[in-house]
């Protein structure tokens, strides 16, 4: 199977895992645009790379090595979005197909160009949040000033941001985008890079999240808060 | 003296008389840590509460009276860290720095060490000579938590007193420690940070002048490099060498550690907090108490639905406070005071008697809405702030309000603007962001007050009928959400994301709340009763003296013209300025019926009714919008909504006039 059909497979798992826990095969089918059958056939190619957990009759669920390349085509698509959109000024209509096709070529070093250029944008056009990427760097803004610096190879396991913790859930400060006051504010109330937070309830309609950190809680308005990247505690990547 | 919360007791004994206060000590610590409840056992009821020069902070100041001494107390902002980022960040540091406070008591959360240690780290570099307060002991003893004051007070090199402020416990303690303190100078010890940062800090130190701007050396240094502006600003010219020095060690720093430096140094002062914190301090197993009350309670009051309900609930239950009981206190009040003398305006009369119904009148106005508005709602407020609940209710509101460009806390003023005006754009105050803080008064400036529901209800539903007087009520809500939005584009300044601490739930306490209410009711009996007395008075008097028919013919055009109302409404519309339910007093006086029906058509009536809702707001709020943002704000609400009422007035009677 070619790398860009596997990708694409890889990437709708993800979207409707998301939403349903287990990708059903008519799912998938009916996502990336194909009989079921070739489904089921693609879903054991996968699965003998070690990228899903195929399950006949019930679906496929992504392994941790599948997580993270979905991730980084999801990232990379939705960077590719915001390029097209606020840089080439392509028709919303559009973006999401050409990100499509151009997504799978894409290599780390255009990838983190591409981020540079865009200012490490938190979302896509449609709103959906874009995934930290896999250097090892703990802030966006170092990435920004220094420009020549060689993609490196991954960090253990993925970062997510805090809003996408669920409730009780635990983990340490990986890095916080954004400007430099709010930085500022979040590490002044203890937000330093390695604390131990805990992630206490998500307002409803996207409001604000609550964190319990150092003996404390915080209410955080949830923009502010996609901007926090943690890496989850008792979770190990790759 | 042990368990005499309220040490008012030993004043007696020293008659404030003239006496200057021999020392100033200015009270520092982070949000909710009981600054407050500190500030009041410390002061006694007798405080002075404005605002910062210029600022629209705060600033609250009392005396404390120990042991023959007579020490000012000014109580800072709460606030998180010392670098100029927020106004009330900025008014801290440069009071410290600037005016130099004998003693800064550092009161801080016990059951919160580490970040309140943040803080005062910071104190500590700015050399001031520190008491730390380690408050709310009971708190921490219900977490499990114990600490070491003595080993504390050792580090430190300042006195450490434990105290318990909402029950007045260790104040004495405290007040010996402030009054020691005022001789001593315990001038902290210099808390050291990691060695890559000390050093640059010592490189950038060597090459200051000896007094580089009125701040220590030390702190100079450390804000270069974390390339704080008004440092930078200072420093650059005076020694460009330090400057050099600390750009270059800074960007070192941002190197090594990947992050700014301001960042790099926050971390190494919570790195620093920690370490005396794990020295201090020792976790027993917690009585599992407070903090399992506070979850029990979130469950419900952040529940997706029933903390919405529970918000309705209380909101519902201040709007059912206004409309049914505070009204009816409203009206019973008025009942025994008008038997005592008529509280209507007076049309013709001797000068005397016209100037004596002018300050009876005024002086009625005030009474019948301070006791039923403002103090029952003052106390609500004061308790919802207390207890913990506003941080809840603003955290289910936030995303809500972000639409009109507020942050949550917003909804406790918009939904006191149904009582009266005045106390929601004083109680504004709780919104931090200056910004959002003018923008939320603009918006209560809107809200229909019960003076206004009055007239709608008084002219427009009783003689047109229910469903015009809703539409207007309708209309007006829409304005709000609309007008805010577009004067949050409109004003300047930035505004912030909410970031805000969530205390835990407790009780609240009687006096604190008591006392909150109290000078939250001074300052608005400052502005309302002068107002209103002055105001009726002046009125009156103008009218007895015949001024009354120029103004008609001087707002001729706008009432004739263009919203077809008769031209003795313009006299009403300035009577309505001292009070807008006075418009329906001084119309029924000049016509001579209370059947207004019989005297205006329904489009003179609602266009009558919605000029009177949005024109200028009462002058008792132009003056506490005066006080809180100062007049340029307050006469641009004024015209703007002035010219509003007008235009709306106008496109009503112009295009529903042919209709009705």
């Amino acid at each position: 199977m070619a790398s860009e059909q596997l990708e694409e497979y890889l990437e709708s798992i993800l979207d409707i895992e998301e939403m349903h826990g287990i990708a059903k095969t008519s799912a998938i089918a009916k996502c990336v645009k194909v009989a079921p059958a070739s489904v089921t056939e693609a879903l054991q190619v996968l699965s003998e790379k070690g990228y899903v957990k195929y399950e006949p009759y019930k679906g496929a669920t992504l392994t941790d090595l599948g997580r993270e390349m979905a991730c980084k085509v999801k990232r990379r698509h939705r960077l590719l979005e915001v390029f097209l959109t606020d840089v080439l000024h392509i028709n919303q209509e559009k973006v999401h197909d050409e990100a499509c096709k151009m997504e799978h070529t894409l290599s780390d070093e255009t990838e983190c160009a591409l981020c540079k250029l865009l200012n490490a944008p938190a979302r896509c056009p449609h709103g959906s949040l874009i995934g930290a990427c896999d250097r090892r760097v703990e802030d966006c803004s170092s990435c920004l000033a220094e420009a020549e610096q060689p993609p490196a190879s991954g960090r253990n396991g993925t970062l997510i941001p805090v809003t996408s913790l669920k409730p009780g859930q635990k983990a340490t400060i990986a890095f916080i985008r954004g400007d430099t006051s709010v930085v500022q504010r979040l590490t002044d109330l203890g937000l330093t890079l390695k604390t131990e937070i805990q992630l206490v309830r998500k307002a409803p309609l996207l409001g604000p999240v609550e964190i319990a950190v150092r003996k404390t809680r915080l209410a955080i308005d949830h923009a502010i808060a996609d901007h926090i990247f943690v890496s989850a505690c008792g979770e190990k990547g790759g | 003296m042990s368990g005499c919360g309220d040490c008012d007791g030993c004043d007696l004994l020293h008659p404030p008389a003239a006496m200057k206060a021999e020392y100033v000590v200015a009270l520092a610590g982070n949000a909710n840590v009981g600054k407050s409840a500190t500030f009041n056992q410390l002061t006694g009821v007798d405080q002075d509460i404005g605002n910062w020069p210029g600022k629209t902070v705060e600033r609250a100041e009392g005396i404390l009276q120990h042991r023959g001494r007579r020490i000012r107390v000014i109580d800072l902002p709460g606030i998180y860290s010392i670098n100029a980022l927020s106004t009330e960040e900025q008014v801290s540091r440069e009071f410290i720095a600037h005016d130099r406070p004998d003693v800064v008591v550092n009161v801080t959360d016990a059951s919160a060490l580490e970040r309140n240690l943040f803080f005062t780290l910071q104190l500590i570099e700015l050399e001031s000579p520190l008491v730390i307060a380690l408050n709310q002991m009971d708190l921490a003893a219900r977490k499990g938590i114990s600490i070491d004051t003595k080993k504390l007070s050792t580090l430190l090199g300042v006195p450490v007193v434990q105290t318990i402020a909402i029950q007045g416990k260790g104040i004495l303690e405290l007040s010996d420690a402030i009054v020691g303190a005022t001789l001593s100078r315990p001038r902290p010890r210099v808390v050291r940070y990691g060695k890559e940062v000390e050093e640059r800090i010592a490189r950038v130190q060597a090459l200051l002048p000896a007094d580089p701007g009125g701040y220590p050396p030390r702190w100079t240094a450390i804000k270069l490099l974390e390339g704080d502006t008004d440092t930078v600003w200072e420093i650059r010219k005076r020694a460009p060498d330090a400057m050099a020095a600390a750009t270059e060690s800074g960007r070192e720093l941002e190197k090594i550690h990947g992050e700014p430096a301001a960042t790099v140094l926050s971390a190494e002062r919570y790195h620093a907090a920690e370490e005396l914190v794990a020295g201090v301090m020792e976790i027993h197993s917690p009585e599992q108490n407070d903090a399992s009350l506070t979850e029990q309670i979130d469950r419900i009051a952040l529940h997706p639905v029933m903390g919405y309900l529970l918000l309705a609930l209380i909101l519902g239950g201040l709007l059912a406070w206004t409309f049914i009981i505070g009204a009816w206190i409203s009206a019973f009040l008025i009942t025994i005071l008008s038997a005592i003398a008529p509280v209507e305006p007076l049309i013709t009369g001797s000068i005397s008697e016209i100037v004596f119904n002018g300050a009876w009148t005024g002086l009625v106005a005030a009474l019948t809405l301070i006791i039923p508005y403002v103090i029952p709602f003052y106390l609500i407020l004061a308790c919802i702030e207390d207890s913990g609940f506003l941080t809840r209710f603003s955290l289910m509101l936030d995303k809500g309000m972000h639409r009109m460009g507020l942050h949550g806390k917003a909804i406790i003023p918009l939904v006191l603007g149904f009582g009266c005006t005045v106390p929601a754009c004083l109680s504004c105050r709780i919104i931090e962001n200056p910004k959002q803080k003018l923008l939320a008064a603009f918006l209560v400036t809107l809200v229909p007050c019960s003076a206004r529901t009055i007239v709608i209800l008084g002219v427009v539903a009783v003689f047109v009928n229910i469903w015009w007087a809703l539409a207007l009520y309708l209309l007006d809500f829409i304005l709000i959400v609309v007008l805010g939005r577009l004067a949050f584009r409109a004003l300047p300044g930035e505004s912030v994301g909410m970031i805000m601490e969530m205390p835990d739930y407790h009780l609240p306490h009687l006096s604190g709340v008591i006392g909150q209410t109290w000078n939250r009711t001074r300052s608005l009996i400052g502005i309302v009763l002068p107002a209103y007395i002055v105001g009726s008075i002046a009125i009156t008097a103008a009218y007895a003296a015949g001024l009354l028919e120029p103004i008609n013919t001087v707002l001729y055009p706008i009432t004739v013209l263009l919203l077809g109302l008769p031209a003795v409404t313009g006299v009403v519309f300035v009577f309505g300025i001292i009070r807008k339910e006075m418009t329906i007093l001084a119309l029924a006086a000049i016509f001579g019926t209370t059947v207004f029906s019989a005297v205006l058509t329904p489009v003179q009536l609602i266009v009558f009714a919605l000029v009177t809702l949005l024109y200028a707001p009462c002058i008792s709020t132009i003056l506490a919008l005066a006080k809180e943002f100062g007049w340029k704000a307050a006469l641009s609400i004024t015209a703007l909504e002035t010219g509003l009422a007008i235009a709306l007035g106008a496109v009503v009677f112009h295009v529903l006039g042919p209709f009705l």
